[in-house]
This record gives C-alpha cells, structure tokens and sequence, in this order.
C-alpha cells in the first residue's frame, strides 16, 4: 500500500499541475510564443524525438560523469576538512569564495582553457557547481562528531582510521544523501550552463538554443521539460541509494 | 586491577587562560572494587574518567593500574556515559560487538555475538538483539550501552553519569541491573554521579571531592550490607551515611564559591 501511495501520490500532483498549467495559458488566451501549454509540448517533442533521444544522452552521461566526479572532489575535501581545523580554516574562504562566482563567467574561462574539449568542459562546470554541497556537509558532519563517539572506540586503542570508517562516516550518511539531493538538481544546471551559453552543438542545451533561433517556443519548453524529467529520475535514484546505505535515519 | 591516583593535578587550556581542575588528587581504589566519585558540578569529575582511560595525560602526577603507569588507551577499560552513543546504523547487537571489532580483531563473528548476547540476557534484552536503537527506550539504550562496555571483559570499568538522565523509576532497575553485572563480571568500578542514594547503593566505596580544582575530601566505605536492597536506602543506617555525604557535598560547594 505504502509502494503504490509513493507512485500514485506524485503522479496525481504532476497531472494536477499540468492540468493548472494548461487552464492558466488558455484562460489568458496566451499565443504559444508567449507560454506553451501542456498540450503544445507533445507535438514538438515528437518532432524532434531522435534529436531528444541524442541530446538528452549526451546531457545525461554528462550530468552524470560530472555528478559522480563532485562526490569523490566534495568528499576528500569534506574529509580533510572535517579532520584538520587547519585545513577547514585555510580552505573555506576560498571555497565560499569560488562558489559565490556566478559559474556563468567561468564557463567562457574554461571554455577558453581546453578549447574544443566540450565534454571536459562540460564536466568541469558539473563539478565546480555541484561539490560544494557536499564537501561542506560533510565537513561539518565529521568535525561536529561528538566527543563521545570517539571515546568509546579512542580508549580501546582505536586509531583514527577506525574511527572514520566505523564511526564518523556512517554518522555523516545522512547528512551527505541530503547534500547529494541538492548537488543533483545543480548538475543539471552546470551541464546546461556550458551547454547553452558556449554551444558546440551537443546536448539538450543546444536543442534550446536552436529552438530559440528558430523562435520554436514549444521546442525550447519541450526541452525544459525534458530537463525537468531527467532531474526527478536522477533525484529517486539517489533516494534509492539513500534507502539502501542510510535507511536507519529516515522515519517510517 | 586496582587503581592508584597519585598527586594529580590537571589543568585546561581555554580562552581565559589555565583552568586547573583538578589538584594534588591522591586516591586508592582497591582490586575488584566499586567506587563512586561525587562532588559539586563542574569540579572535574568527568576529567578523572579521561584521566583513568588514558584518554588524555595528567599535567602532573602519576595514575597506575595494577602498578603500571598508564601512559595511553588500555584494552582493559571500559565506558559507558550519559549520553548512550549507540551507532544508530547498526542493530543492538552490532552495536555491542564495536568494542570487539578493535580488540579482539580475530575473533569469529559467531564468537562475537555469543559473548554479547551473554551480556544481552544478563540485562533481560535477549529479544531485542535485532532491533535498532531508534526502536529502543531510553532505558533499554543505557541497558545496551552497558553491555557494550563490558563486552570484550575489562578489567576496569568506568561509568560517567550512565544513570543521570533516566527518570527514578528506571534508574532503580539499572542499579539493580548493575549489581548483577557487578556479580556476574568481576570488574574494577569506578562510577562518576551526582546522585548520592545511587552512590551509597552502588558503590562500596564513595569518595567526595572538593569544589573545582578538585582534591579528595572525603572517603567512605559502605558496606552497610552484603546484597544491598533497594530498601536497604531507607534504614536509619543509610539515611544518616545520606546526611553525612549531603553535608560534605555543601562544603566542597562553598569552596567553590
């Protein structure tokens, strides 16, 4: 009962709000250049379903690539950070500093240092918009670890490592799935970053900026929505993860 | 095992310079025996279960157990604080086993489990083995928590306010709880409270300290019976040893002051 309410329960919200979408645009009798509706997306999408197909590969292993990248980036830092206040103390300023860039002036940056390398580039944005999440969780996972917990194991002549991978890093599971929640939804926004403001021609990024030459508006919402989809799928399969290595934090 | 504390003094480092703790502590507690250690909040009790581990080095003086300086963490030693800390992840079992997995590296997992479910049917938790510790009351988690830092036999156990957040009812049960594992496992005690009914029925030994930086104050045997009774706490016999410590608890306050 509880498996079918997970599935049912979303798929009635998503048809209620495409239902609400479609009512707003034909209550203010909006022309589709304006807003597309629910109803214009299919066809357009239809039309270009190989262009789809290949462009939202490209996007996806992408996305994907660069995702799993900022978790190995984000987790040695965080746990260097976590273990030495020295290290935590020298590296936030910079870190906060980098992440409070607009990552859209370092695309033409890095675009410009590995000119023509567009999947590196692209995979290179993920991870500079996606690790900081997590490294910061779980720093502070590993550094706010109380002194109990490691005294149990410390005055049985435990040495650190033990105490990490028994302890400290199970502890900080939680706290790193929720970061990787975030972290997901802005990989998509690094892939289609580079995608969009340097295109050289791959990627759903560059389906959008076609439509919007071609000022094809169902195209480019076909394509948002596309994204949108691609995100859900990725966020339940880190909910899946989550179920299977930090399942003993979430409430029934 | 017994424990020798000899001249101790201890201090921390905080913002506001030295904090000396703890001064010229001397105390003895003899092999096998349980010893409460009560005093005024904040007067360095728990820095002497930090101590006694060897968890962290005097500023000066010496402790021994069984002769032998400690100078670093012993296998031998037990503890079990007010706080439970079980690992939310692992199952009651898993959980009493951890202690285990670092000291006795070879032991089969079979092993393992046998030796902790002992404890587990000692404390009356054998139906539990499997659940998690979000499942468990705050009793039953302080019930585990004991049982974890008996698993791998030491010889000394150091308890630190394992009772203080248990409402009065439950506590009693620990006591009780406690002498049996005291009669089962024959182990050095040493208990940190604030509670002085849980001294006097606990311990055979209570030392009072003086207010911060701590020395010894007080020293009292109280072996008021052979099997204490939770009744045994209302005798005009107790109550008076009760008065006494309650006094000696006020002056080591007004020093403080």
């Amino acid at each position: 009962m509880i498996r079918i309410n997970n599935f049912i329960i979303p798929l009635f919200s998503l048809i209620i709000f495409c239902l609400l979408w479609e009512l707003l645009v034909w209550y203010n009798n909006w022309p589709n250049y304006k807003m597309a509706s629910p109803s214009d997306l299919w066809p357009a999408f239809w039309k270009f379903k190989h262009l789809f197909l290949i462009y939202g590969w490209e996007t996806f292993w992408r996305t994907v690539v660069g995702l799993i990248l900022s978790v190995l980036v984000g987790l040695s830092l965080g746990i260097l950070m976590g273990f030495s206040k020295t290290i935590r103390i020298g590296l936030y300023p910079i870190l906060v500093g980098f992440n409070a860039i607009p990552k859209a002036t370092v695309v033409p940056v890095i675009a410009l240092i590995f000119v023509g390398m567009h999947n590196m580039n692209t995979i290179i944005i993920v991870i500079l918009i996606s690790f900081f999440p997590i490294c910061v969780s779980i720093s502070i996972g590993l550094s706010t670890l109380e002194r109990e917990y490691e005294d149990i194991l410390l005055s049985l002549g435990a040495n650190k490592f033990e105490i990490f991978y028994k302890i400290a890093l199970p502890k900080t599971l939680p706290e790193f799935f929720g970061a990787l929640k975030v972290s997901t939804t802005l990989a998509f926004i690094g892939t289609n970053l580079m995608e969009i403001i340097e295109p050289h021609g791959k990627g759903l990024g560059h389906l959008f900026d076609s439509g919007k030459i071609s000022a094809d508006y169902p195209l480019m919402f076909a394509v948002l929505i596309t994204l949108a989809v691609m995100g859900i799928f990725l966020y339940y399969i880190v909910v899946y993860l989550e179920n299977i290595f930090a399942g003993w934090a979430i409430r029934k | 095992m017994h424990i020798n504390i000899e001249k101790v003094s201890h201090q921390y480092e905080t913002k506001q310079g030295m904090l000396p703790v703890l001064k010229d502590l001397s105390l003895s507690i003899k092999r096998k025996g349980f010893t409460a250690i009560v005093g005024p909040s904040g007067c360095g009790k728990s820095t002497i279960t930090r101590l006694v581990s060897g968890l962290i080095k005097p500023t000066q003086g010496s402790i021994f157990i069984s002769n032998k300086k400690i100078t670093s963490p012993l296998s031998t030693v037990g503890m079990a604080f007010q706080n439970p800390v079980l690992l939310e992840w692992r199952n009651v079992i898993k959980n009493i086993i951890l202690p285990l997995e670092i000291v006795s590296k070879n032991m089969t997992y079979n092993q393992k489990r046998s030796n902790a479910l002992d404890l587990l049917k000692l404390v009356g938790l054998e139906e539990f083995e499997n659940n998690l510790p979000s499942e468990l009351s705050g009793g039953m988690k302080q019930r585990v928590s004991l049982c974890r830092s008996l698993v791998h036999s030491p010889e000394v156990l150091i308890l630190d306010e394992p009772f203080a957040a248990l409402d009065a009812f439950t506590k009693e049960d620990l006591w009780d709880v406690m002498h049996k594992l005291k009669k089962e496992r024959d182990f050095t005690c040493i208990l940190i409270t604030h509670d002085l009914r849980e001294a006097v029925y606990l311990a055979d030994q209570v030392i009072v300290l003086s207010g911060r930086p701590a020395s010894l104050q007080y020293d009292v045997k109280t072996n008021f019976n052979e099997e204490k009774k939770i009744s045994d706490l209302y005798s005009s016999e107790v109550s008076q040893l009760l008065a006494t410590l309650r006094k000696q608890i006020e002056i080591a306050q007004n020093k403080n002051d």
